[in-house]
């Protein structure tokens, strides 16, 4: 049926443009007049107020055409719809063109004109026909380049965002923050400790050219991106010492669901950064992942101190990781957050997807 | 050679990473004129320390735990010169330019140390910056403080925002009046009101800041004036201009 509003798009404008009144009268006045029995003064006195007053014809054909859009019933519905309307039109023009005639009638060179009229009012329905038909015609030829329009809309509007998502993903990779922290603590211990200098370059090399080649892949196993995870907290391990502490809990079956590439990298950064670091003895994350019922639920739990100083970047590795859910799965993934005073837990939920079903 | 190059700089290395903390150590091991006489891994240890010791030169990391490097600088007051060390931090380093404050980049080299060092110590004693001017060009735009931090002694409170009642001008101090108790601060009250987020906060009065929140109602006071109310009982004074500044904000809020 029509009336199940099914489509999410944005219904279309109708639109009639006031001048339209003037192919009305074209059309009528000569009507009238090679028609019927009216004279051509009477025609055009009579003609022209009553195009006048015949926009609603456009105007309603215009709201049964976006009622009854194109190729959604079967063609006979369609027309018969039009056809209701195109008549039920054409006799309230009619309703309206009897006062007319009767008052004009009252000119004495104009007598009798009610009369005649009467004998002539089915060309009022005949025109008021053909204005429906066209008016039709051109509503759905409207429409449909509106949607047209539309539809390139959305497409450039997807593909901005895909892009936006994509180079902020890219940023949040490589947070500076993080890189010259690393590096300072590099050139700390080539004094100290030559060799755990050197395994710190290899560390930061291994995590670059992962995360690097991650950015190509859509998907990865979850176990790839736990790899990745391992060595972005071996280097903060570096640099925090003894003030990070890390517990995990992964069930087997997790390491093979597919995730997005990097979608935990930036969580677990938001961990170390705005809670690790911010708690003068350290603190503990904490990292579960299991699959139950062809789900994946991971969880990424850190302790904090509500009292500390905030960070910058607050909220943008968040965004970030939800909107990529988003665009993947759309309503099919959920991510909660909850802050208690002392922990900070991001937990979410998505489609268990492994290599072999794809 | 000066004397001021025989007198030895006591310094204060004030950073949370140990390695941190190590580079610059041993970075300044190669200026005799520098001693260090304390090393700190937050923000409180260095304001303890900075009591105690007096030192003549601050190395301060900005992010730390409990207290940033502009929340120890606002406590310390501005007599001792600092040098900010930060890994990255675009607004950080934009407030250090504006000020005109040392800094420092991580990884630190031996080079800009030294350049920094010189200055310090050309720089006439008689500097002062204005800490909480800094720390608010250090906020993005649009971003208020979230705490306030005071010293009283060596004790160091930290007020958040939410759980202060009202501000008071007392000459050059403001009054922080939270939770029935009221906290001496070395700042002004408009530099305090530009800190605070003004949807919360309204100056009702030449010398009072009020939360929002805690205004219970709005009286008439004598002829043309009137006092505003809070929950707990207290009664501040409100101007004519405060008197409008919160009523349309009152207006925005409905």
């Amino acid at each position: 049926m029509a009336t199940v509003m099914a489509e999410r798009r944005k219904a279309p404008a109708v639109r009639v443009p006031k001048l339209a009144w003037i192919p009305i009268a074209i059309v009528l006045v000569p009507s009238l007049f090679t028609l019927g029995h009216i004279s051509w003064l009477s025609a055009l006195l009579l003609g022209i107020p009553l195009s006048l007053f015949s926009l609603f014809i456009p105007l309603a054909a215009g709201y049964v055409c976006r009622f009854s859009p194109s190729g959604r019933d079967r063609w006979w519905s369609s027309a018969l719809t039009h056809l209701v309307a195109a008549l039920l039109l054409s006799f309230l023009w009619r309703l309206i063109a009897t006062p007319f005639a009767r008052a004009l009638s009252f000119i004495p060179q104009l007598y009798g004109l009610d009369k005649q009229f009467a004998q002539d009012a089915w060309i009022i329905y005949f025109v008021g026909c053909i204005v429906y038909s066209l008016s039709a015609a051109f509503h759905y030829v409207a429409f449909a380049q509106d949607a047209a329009r539309q539809v390139e809309l959305k497409a450039v509007e997807t593909s901005m965002l895909a892009r936006d998502a994509e180079l902020r993903a890219l940023r949040a990779q490589i947070n500076p923050h993080f890189l010259f922290n690393s590096l300072n603590s590099i050139s700390a211990l080539t004094s100290v400790d030559g060799a755990r200098a050197r395994e710190m370059c290899l560390l930061l090399a291994d995590f670059l050219r992962l995360t690097l080649g991650m950015g190509e892949k859509s998907v990865i196993p979850f176990s790839e991106e736990l790899a990745l995870l391992e060595k972005f907290l071996a280097i903060e391990k570096v640099r925090f010492g003894e003030r990070l502490r890390m517990t995990e809990s992964i069930e087997e079956g997790a390491r093979q669901c597919l995730i997005p590439a990097l979608l935990l990298q930036p969580l677990l950064e938001n961990a170390v950064s705005h809670g690790i670091a911010s708690m003068a003895d350290g603190g503990t994350i904490h990292l579960e992942a299991r699959v139950q019922a062809g789900r994946l639920g991971i969880v990424v739990e850190n302790d904090r101190d509500d009292e500390a100083p905030s960070r910058r970047r607050n909220g943008v590795g968040l965004k970030n990781v939800r909107s990529r859910l988003e665009a993947r799965y759309g309503r099919e993934a959920s991510l909660r957050t909850e802050a208690a005073e002392d922990r900070f837990r991001v937990s979410m939920s998505l489609p268990a997807e492994y290599a072999e079903t794809r | 050679m000066s004397k001021a190059e025989h007198r030895k700089l006591r310094t204060l290395v004030v950073d949370d990473e140990d390695l941190a903390r190590q580079v610059l150590r041993e970075l300044l091991g190669a200026h005799p004129e520098i001693e260090v006489i304390a090393e700190c891994r937050n923000g409180l240890e260095a304001v303890k320390a900075f009591a105690e010791h007096k030192p003549d030169l601050l190395f301060l990391d900005v992010q730390m735990p409990k207290l940033t490097g502009f929340d120890v600088l606002e406590l310390i007051g501005a007599e001792t010169p600092v040098i900010f060390v930060t890994a990255y931090d675009e607004y950080a380093m934009k407030a250090f330019e504006v000020h005109a404050v040392d800094y420092l980049l991580k990884p630190v080299g031996k080079e800009r140390l030294a350049s920094a060092l010189q200055r310090v110590k050309a720089r006439p004693p008689e500097k002062v910056l204005a800490a909480s001017e800094l720390a608010a060009a250090a906020r993005p735009a649009g971003q208020f403080a979230e705490r306030l931090v005071v010293k009283d002694g060596t004790r160091v409170t930290l007020i958040p925002v939410g759980k202060l009642d009202f501000a008071e001008a007392q000459d050059d101090y403001v009054a922080l009046a939270s939770e029935g108790k009221k906290h001496l601060k070395q700042q002004t009250i408009a530099s305090l009101e530009a800190a605070l987020d003004p949807r919360l906060f309204v100056r009702i009065h030449r010398s009072y800041i009020v939360n929002l929140e805690r205004v219970a109602r709005i009286e008439p006071y004598g002829k043309e004036s009137r006092v505003a109310v809070l929950a707990s009982g207290i009664k501040l004074p409100v101007s004519r201009a405060g008197y409008a500044r919160l009523q349309t904000l009152l207006e925005e809020r409905s």
